[in-house]
């Protein structure tokens, strides 16, 4: 009994030295780079002259502010994340509804259409760049050229839209992945019991497949959204952010700024815009997430 | 209820349309690794051809290919283990010994990860830059690890939540040490749980896209950098660009579908089980 009772106590230093190494790491990884974001952003700092730093205040921010070219890069940014959200959101549904039923084949079914989720994102746009959506040699370019339409030249005509096509193929399989085990694990008493009370199939999923899909849907809708902020080796691959700022989304804008203008204090004032963005968005995930813990103490 | 034969055709049909349509950009790609350069690009597209094996020669001769590969394979596998090792500690500290701080540590664990890595590529590349770890393997195991670090705490911690604090005592009991305990008892226990965090993780470093392009591109260069490679004018030969790509999917593909049903809960942050 007495040892017991020296030994917890013993036992709880020991966990939190054990909790210590991960938490410092994460730590360092998260308050340093900010910090020095925060810090750049307010400088005048261009790579080129590395000697010329000076105070900027607010330089950098209204310079972005007042430039068009931050807030075409917004625009294409919420246009990005909200159009493949509701589309991997409403097709994942679909296809979760869909792979759910019992049909021959439906488990190799479920591996082919998750599969371009493990497709690395290079690989990915290059694929569709290439041989899907060529203008001239590509297989789109072949069907809409025998049905009489003529090519449609994807890039240069609808670069933003093409670049929705690939990402949200790359990601409804994300939105099957976590939705299907969730509507496989309702209980089928509860839909055998209103399909009894003369439920139809809309009914059912309305009434119950729905309700128990919101917040699957709501977490996959958030680390969607984390990822797509950041959406960055689709762009680089297929268009480099044009024509013009055509298809420039935040994410590209800070990377031409800093990798290839070495303009690291506007850069940075981009990062910070960037990481208020997310911060809107993770407050919502947080939230939904934090439930899952509620019984710890 | 099953369904009638009729409708079970139905279903049948939509939901191999929907995967054959899902998969035929990677089973074109990867019929187009077996063509010759000429048939790649014909047209009509050739469906009927004389498969060839020429193109996984030309990759696999080049001698850079396999040298991306092995960067690539150094990445994953470096940044998996490192971040195992921290989390496996902290994730048994946390099941096992809550306090009242464990869940906000857990979700600000969490809140690290929405941090978007464009913010902060500015600090990172001239930290790196200074430290010099640009372009090195290290330094992308590094970032890699602590991308995946959050994700591979919360999916070990929801599996040893589930392993009876019992057992554990009963051990402790016989009078075995933390490590003991640690080692001898819950990793043995939970080895199913670690594989799949483990593929998890691998596969998340594995096509990491936006580190590996900025910070490593020569020395260190991956798979995704070599692959970005042909969206220049090298690209124009598509039979060699989908026999790389065909190589470097297909493990991760594989590891993909093995643990599909096991990573939903890394994914989801523990809300799907």
């Amino acid at each position: 009994m007495s040892r017991d009772a020296a030994s917890k106590p013993a036992r709880h230093l020991h966990s939190r030295s054990l909790l210590a190494p991960s938490v410092a790491a994460l730590f360092l990884w998260m308050v340093v780079p900010l910090a020095m974001t925060l810090w750049f952003s307010a400088e005048r700092y261009n790579l080129l002259n590395p000697g010329k730093t000076a105070f900027a205040g607010w330089q950098n921010y209204r310079d972005l502010l007042t430039h068009r070219a931050l807030w075409v890069a917004m625009g294409n940014t919420l246009f990005l994340v909200g159009l493949v959200l509701a589309i991997t959101l409403v097709f994942g549904t679909l296809f979760s509804l869909l792979l759910d039923q019992d049909f021959p084949g439906r488990n190799i079914c479920r591996l082919l259409v998750i599969a371009p989720f493990f497709v690395m994102p290079t690989v990915s746009a290059l694929i569709w760049k290439n041989m899907l959506m060529n203008p001239v040699f590509g297989l789109f370019a072949w069907i809409t050229r025998s049905l009489g339409f003529g090519a449609i030249e994807f890039f240069s005509r609808m670069p933003l839209l093409s670049i929705v096509l690939i990402i949200g193929w790359e990601w409804t399989p994300f939105a099957v992945l976590i939705l299907l085990p969730a509507l496989q694990s309702l209980n089928p008493e509860q839909v055998e019991a209103a399909r009894l009370d003369g439920a139809g199939p809309l009914a059912l999923f309305r009434h119950i497949e729905l309700p128990h899909l919101l917040r699957p849907m709501a977490v996959v809708a958030m680390i969607e959204m984390i990822f797509f902020l950041s959406l960055f080796a689709e762009i680089y691959v297929t268009t480099g952010g044009g024509p013009g700022l055509a298809s420039t989304n935040l994410a590209y804008l800070i990377f031409r700024d800093a990798l290839l203008g070495w303009d690291v204090g506007r850069a940075s004032a981009g990062g910070v815009i960037a990481i208020i963005l997310a911060n809107i968005v993770s407050l919502f995930l947080m939230r939904v997430v934090g439930r899952n813990l509620e019984d710890l103490p | 209820m099953k369904s009638t034969g009729q409708t079970r055709w139905g279903l049948a049909i939509a939901g191999w349309a929907v995967a054959l349509g899902m998969f035929f950009p990677i089973l074109w790609m990867f019929l187009t690794s077996f063509k010759t350069e000429i048939t790649a690009v014909a047209t009509p597209p050739a469906v009927f051809f004389h498969p060839t094996l020429e193109n996984y020669f030309a990759v696999l001769e080049r001698a850079d290919y396999l040298a991306f590969a092995r960067n690539s394979v150094a990445v994953s596998l470096g940044s998996t283990l490192l971040a195992l090792a921290l989390a496996i500690p902290a994730a048994y500290s946390m099941a096992f010994f809550p306090t009242r701080r464990t869940r906000d540590i857990l979700l600000w664990m969490i809140s690290t990860k929405m941090l978007p890595a464009v913010g902060v590529l500015v600090p990172i590349y001239l930290l790196w830059r200074d430290f010099g770890l640009l372009d090195t393997l290290f330094g992308l195991i590094l970032i890699d690890s602590l991308s995946v670090l959050p994700i591979v705490v919360w999916m070990l911690f929801s599996y040893f939540r589930e392993v009876p604090a019992v057992i554990l005592e009963a051990s402790r009991m016989d009078g075995a040490t933390q490590a003991e305990e640690l080692f001898h008892v819950l990793l043995p226990l939970c080895t199913p749980g670690i594989a799949a965090t483990a593929l998890l993780s691998i596969i998340l470093c594995w096509n990491e896209a936006f580190w590996s392009l900025n910070l490593a591109t020569v020395k260190a260069a991956t798979l995704t950098a070599f692959t970005a490679s042909f969206s220049s004018p090298e690209g124009l030969f598509w039979a060699k660009l989908s026999a790389a790509s065909t190589l470097s999917i297909a493990p991760i593909l594989i590891f993909g579908w093995i643990s599909q049903r096991q990573m939903v809960r890394g994914l989801s942050f523990g809300a799907v089980k």
